[in-house]
């Protein structure tokens, strides 16, 4: 049983990697054959070389945008998860907002970016307040789906032994919520970095969608794909950084 | 028809003063509204008498009202009339010193099977080192010993109800709920739950209302059984059940036990 579960590890590591180096292996055969212009497609390997030499620049740019999407995210969750709270155990509430929320979240953010940058300036706060509006949606739909849903027969349980309301609620809602909760989480941390890259593009002197765009207004192909690649990076990575915390919040697993 | 069958007694000789000081359920009565705002009646008229240490079973076909009497009971719902005394006390709303078990194992998935158990003291912070033992031996006593720290997730169906069994019962409740804790089980391990309620039962002497639509499973565990009718819910016959204790798996094949569940039949309408 061992052997199988560490047969089964390994699957999970080699093919995904072979998918990517089949995939890499094939834009960079077509690329060579062709003769491809690297303004229009660079090769994977002149983008690795592009990476190398300016990693002092991506990495100085990174931060800008990793702050940018980490106060955004977090803003969401500190704002998104108590107004689900009041949304889901309050019928007026959630009649008076539920509306105002879908609204809010049909306009697109991109439309709204030059706006957000007249407010809040060409600094950090109109990133992270872009990066907060699209990442906030998700966060307070499944938190209030997750506190709605609780099983029933958990409040009645809850119930029977004369519980309290926010006994109900810390000790059975909000734990039973918890996977929706984080399954908005993630969807949210993405949506973060998105929204800190609108907002980069829209206007800024920082962070690696200023630098993509850079590159790409000097035709630097090789630059503006590095730039883009490290983006993809540290997307990934914030998503894993909430998997981890996942791990943390439930060490029961999804069920 | 019905003036034939045997109700239950409610008079006031010796021994049914001796019962009223458990509980007392008269002409309880209960209607709902439903959504096309048309009245249904689910129980029409329930008066009976629970003895102290007993166990009664209410036995009924399903839909019957069998579930909506036992929260009234529990008070989790409310009767539209009718009197709900335990001890002397009109039941208004869920009592301390009550148990209840559901027909699902209802355990939180994120909490250890231990912590679940523990679930009423902590709710009336109550769980101590005390409460903590006492969950250990009725964890013991279910045969769920080293099972304390699992998830539930890594329970059988059969042990999640046994941990839910030892959740209902780990603040020594003075009347145990019960409704039809063993139904989503397989028939085997229905019979060895059986038996473990009898033997806890010895044990606790917890006064105990149990809801089942299984004829020999009323049969097997009950002092009492209370058939009901079909919706509305009325009294169909009212069953003592003096085969001896301890109850063992070999009764089931006895006349004694088989002629119980030929009356309890009867009273279901299902034989005549
Ligand atoms: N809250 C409710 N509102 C409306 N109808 C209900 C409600 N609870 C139960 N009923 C109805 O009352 C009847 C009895 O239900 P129940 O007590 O659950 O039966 P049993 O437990 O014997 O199967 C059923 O017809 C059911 O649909
Ligand atoms: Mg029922």
């Amino acid at each position: 049983m061992r052997l199988r579960t560490s047969i089964r590890t390994l699957e999970s590591i080699v093919y995904p990697i072979a998918g990517m180096v089949a995939v890499l292996a094939l834009w960079q055969g077509y690329v060579w054959a062709f003769a491809v212009n690297p303004i229009v497609l660079p090769s994977p390997l002149a983008i690795a070389r592009a990476t190398a030499a300016n990693h002092e620049i991506l990495l100085s740019q990174t931060w800008p945008t990793l702050r940018e999407s980490v106060y955004g995210f977090v803003l969401a969750l500190l704002v998104g998860i108590p107004l689900a709270v009041c949304v889901a155990n309050s019928r007026i509430l959630n009649l008076t907002f539920y509306p105002i929320l879908i609204a809010t979240q049909s306009i697109p953010k991109v439309a709204v970016a030059p706006i957000i940058l007249v407010w809040f300036g060409i600094g950090m706060e109109s990133k992270l307040v872009i990066a907060f509006l699209v990442a906030f949606f998700p966060v307070v739909v499944d938190t209030a789906t997750g506190l709605k849903a609780t099983p029933a027969g958990l409040l009645e349980l809850a119930r029977s032994v004369s519980a309290s309301p926010s006994q109900t609620f810390w000790k059975v809602q909000f734990p039973a919520a918890m996977p929706f909760i984080i399954s908005g989480a993630k969807v949210a941390v993405t949506l973060a970095v998105i929204g800190a890259v609108i907002g980069e593009f829209v206007g800024s002197n920082e962070g690696l969608g200023n630098l993509l765009l850079s590159a790409n207004a000097q035709l630097d192909g090789p630059l503006a794909w590095a730039a883009l690649v490290w983006l993809s990076v540290l997307g990934i990575v914030l998503f894993f950084v909430v998997v981890a915390a996942e791990r943390v919040l439930m060490p029961w697993g999804h069920h | 028809m019905l003036a034939q069958v045997p109700q239950p007694m409610t008079d006031s000789s010796p021994a049914a003063e001796a019962a009223r000081a458990f509980g007392r359920f008269r002409n309880v009565h209960q209607e709902f509204l439903q959504d096309d705002s048309k009245r249904l009646v689910a129980i029409e008229d329930i008066s009976f008498d629970l003895k102290e240490g007993t166990l009664v079973s209410l036995l009924g076909p399903s839909g019957c009202g069998k579930t909506s009497f036992l929260k009234i009971v529990a008070g989790l719902a409310e009767a539209t009339y009718g009197v709900v005394e335990i001890r002397g006390r009109q039941v208004t709303r869920p009592q301390p010193d009550f148990g209840f078990v559901f027909q699902q194992a209802n355990l939180m998935p994120w909490r250890t099977v231990l912590d679940n158990v523990l679930f009423p003291m902590e709710i009336q912070r109550r769980k101590d080192a005390a409460a903590k033992r006492r969950a250990m031996e009725l964890l013991e006593l279910v045969g769920l010993a080293g099972f304390e720290n699992a998830r539930p997730s890594q329970l059988s169906g059969g042990m999640q109800q046994r941990a839910a069994l030892c959740r209902a019962l780990v603040h020594a409740p003075k009347l145990l709920l019960m409704d039809e804790p063993f139904g989503a089980l397989d028939e085997l391990t229905r019979m060895e739950m059986h038996d473990l309620l009898l033997e806890i039962r010895r044990v606790t002497n917890a006064t105990t209302l149990f809801v089942t639509h299984s004829i020999s499973e009323a049969v097997y565990l009950s002092d009492v059984i209370v058939a009901f009718s079909k919706r509305p819910a009325r009294i169909a016959d009212y069953i003592e059940v003096d085969l001896p204790y301890p109850r063992t798996p070999a009764l089931r094949y006895e006349t004694a036990f088989t002629d119980f569940e030929h009356r309890a039949g009867i009273a279901l309408g299902i034989t005549r």
